[in-house]
């Protein structure tokens, strides 16, 4: 059996079956985000006493913070994916994934500003996961300047390639070195990871709000890649027609 | 392999001899925001050598960063940067490019940072521990400000723009540089760690971003 690998890697052939994806991946996001969140308010334990209920922001929270970590790792996967075999679409998906990237990394500094007036009695603290958040919205934002200030689409895919493949190498190192400067001095206000120790009802709260957010992530990526599809490939006939139905 | 960077090194350094004021303007930028610190926040002589350790590496790496859109620009404007990617040995040509760029301006800088320890109320130890972070760190400025110049050679917003690519980039450099400084002062039994940090960070850059530097001007000069 043979299977075309690169049939969809073609912007036109994508692009025909984008809107289904765009479509499921919004319902699912939908359903998901309302069924973590009744489970998350009504299912799950008050575990702090005396009505400290501000903890369920985590619902929001971990999974905006993972899945902006992850976009970033999908990111690279796809900016590698174009620089070896030099698919526009490659160049095309790293670039849009790229806000929705920096946009939860902004929505987990938010949010976790609220968990940290409340717990711990600051808005922003200069604790190791913090700051590399903040880092790490930066080099989000790097990509973005970069990819926009370069009017050659081609050489600005290759050149922010280039920079999402040396952030992903820094990223490590930074938060090594934020997390650490004083290896007898290493204290921060976000513990060691408790996944293990958590309530299940509320981790599975959490589970289904990350997989709310990734079908999220989806439909919004795949919605910003159609229109750089558009954007990109207004000179083919297929898009000129698309265009022209559109109006 | 010694054949092509010393050539390149010695035009390079001959090009900023001959246009001494670039030297001149990122050294004094340096001393400028070093001193314009203590007078903007009126400290007193006993809190200045806390600031020290930061502020003087904040300075370094903006003086850094605001020399590094130069590297590439000229050799692009006048087509020496094609000669260079079209030699067989680009690797040494981007590194001996880098060397250039540090002996202009990040040697001047850690050369006169033992004067500015003073000013901050550094003495001894720790005026030896903020010449040596400075003398390791600034060469990974160097490396990793020439990959952001690569990447943004011939744009209108370059030199914004390379500060926003290499500033997060350049932060644990400043971390461990800064912590070197502060360890000498607080607790002079860790400095070794940081400037074993520093320099291994010092050889993992001087591998890899001449390699990523070539890449990025290859990019860019396509």
């Amino acid at each position: 059996m043979s299977f075309n690998w690169f049939k969809y890697s073609s912007p036109a052939s994508f692009y025909g079956i984008s809107h289904s994806i765009i479509k499921a991946a919004s319902i699912i996001a939908v359903i998901l985000c309302l069924l973590g969140l009744y489970w998350g308010f009504a299912k799950t334990p008050n575990i702090l006493t005396d009505q400290k209920e501000y903890y369920r922001i985590l619902f929001v929270h971990v999974p905006v913070a993972w899945m902006s970590m992850w976009l970033y790792i999908t990111l690279v996967f796809w900016a590698v994916i174009g620089l070896i075999f030099n698919t526009r679409l490659s160049y095309m998906m790293a670039a849009a994934t790229a806000p929705t990237g920096a946009l939860f990394a902004f929505l987990t500094i938010w949010t976790g500003a609220f968990w940290g007036k409340t717990s711990w009695g600051v808005w922003w603290d200069w604790d190791p996961r913090m700051t590399s958040m903040l880092i790490l919205l930066f080099i989000y934002i790097g990509y973005i300047a970069l990819q926009n200030s370069i009017t050659d689409t081609r050489r600005a895919d290759r050149a922010s390639a280039l920079l999402a493949l040396v952030g992903v190498i820094c990223i490590p190192v930074i938060y090594l070195s934020i997390n650490c400067p004083d290896p007898y001095q290493c204290a921060a206000l976000h513990q060691q990871s408790s996944l293990k120790k958590i309530e299940s009802n509320i981790l599975i709260a959490m589970f289904i709000m990350l997989f709310a957010t990734w079908a999220y992530s989806f439909a919004v990526i795949t919605h910003r890649l159609r229109s750089i599809i558009l954007e990109r490939e207004k000179r083919t006939q297929w898009a000129q027609d698309i265009s022209k139905d559109m109006t | 392999m010694s054949s092509t960077i010393f050539p390149v090194l010695k035009r390079d350094l001959l090009l900023a001899y001959r246009n001494s004021t670039d030297i001149v303007i990122s050294l004094f930028f340096f001393i400028v925001v070093v001193a314009l610190i203590p007078i903007s926040l009126n400290e007193t002589e006993s809190t200045l050598p806390r600031l020290a350790p930061g502020l003087v590496w904040i300075a370094a790496l903006l003086s850094s960063i605001l020399s590094l859109h130069r590297l590439f620009a000229e050799d692009h404007a006048d087509g020496s940067l094609d000669l260079l990617l079209s030699s067989s040995s680009v690797y040494q040509c981007v590194l001996a490019k880098i060397a250039a760029h540090w002996l202009v301006t990040g040697l001047p800088l850690t050369l006169i940072s033992p004067v500015i320890g003073l000013a901050y109320n550094l003495h001894g130890e720790q005026l030896s521990t903020l010449f040596i972070s400075l003398l390791v760190g600034t060469p990974v400025l160097s490396c990793i400000g020439a990959i952001g110049a690569a990447m943004t050679i011939g744009l209108r917003s370059g030199s914004s723009l390379i500060a926003l690519i290499v500033l997060p980039l350049n932060i644990p450099v400043m971390v461990y540089g800064s912590a070197a400084v502060r360890a000498s002062i607080n607790s002079p039994d860790n400095v070794m760690t940081y400037l074993l940090l520093l320099t291994a960070m010092l050889i993992i850059a001087l591998v890899f971003a001449p390699l990523a530097t070539a890449a990025a001007l290859k990019i860019s000069n396509d």
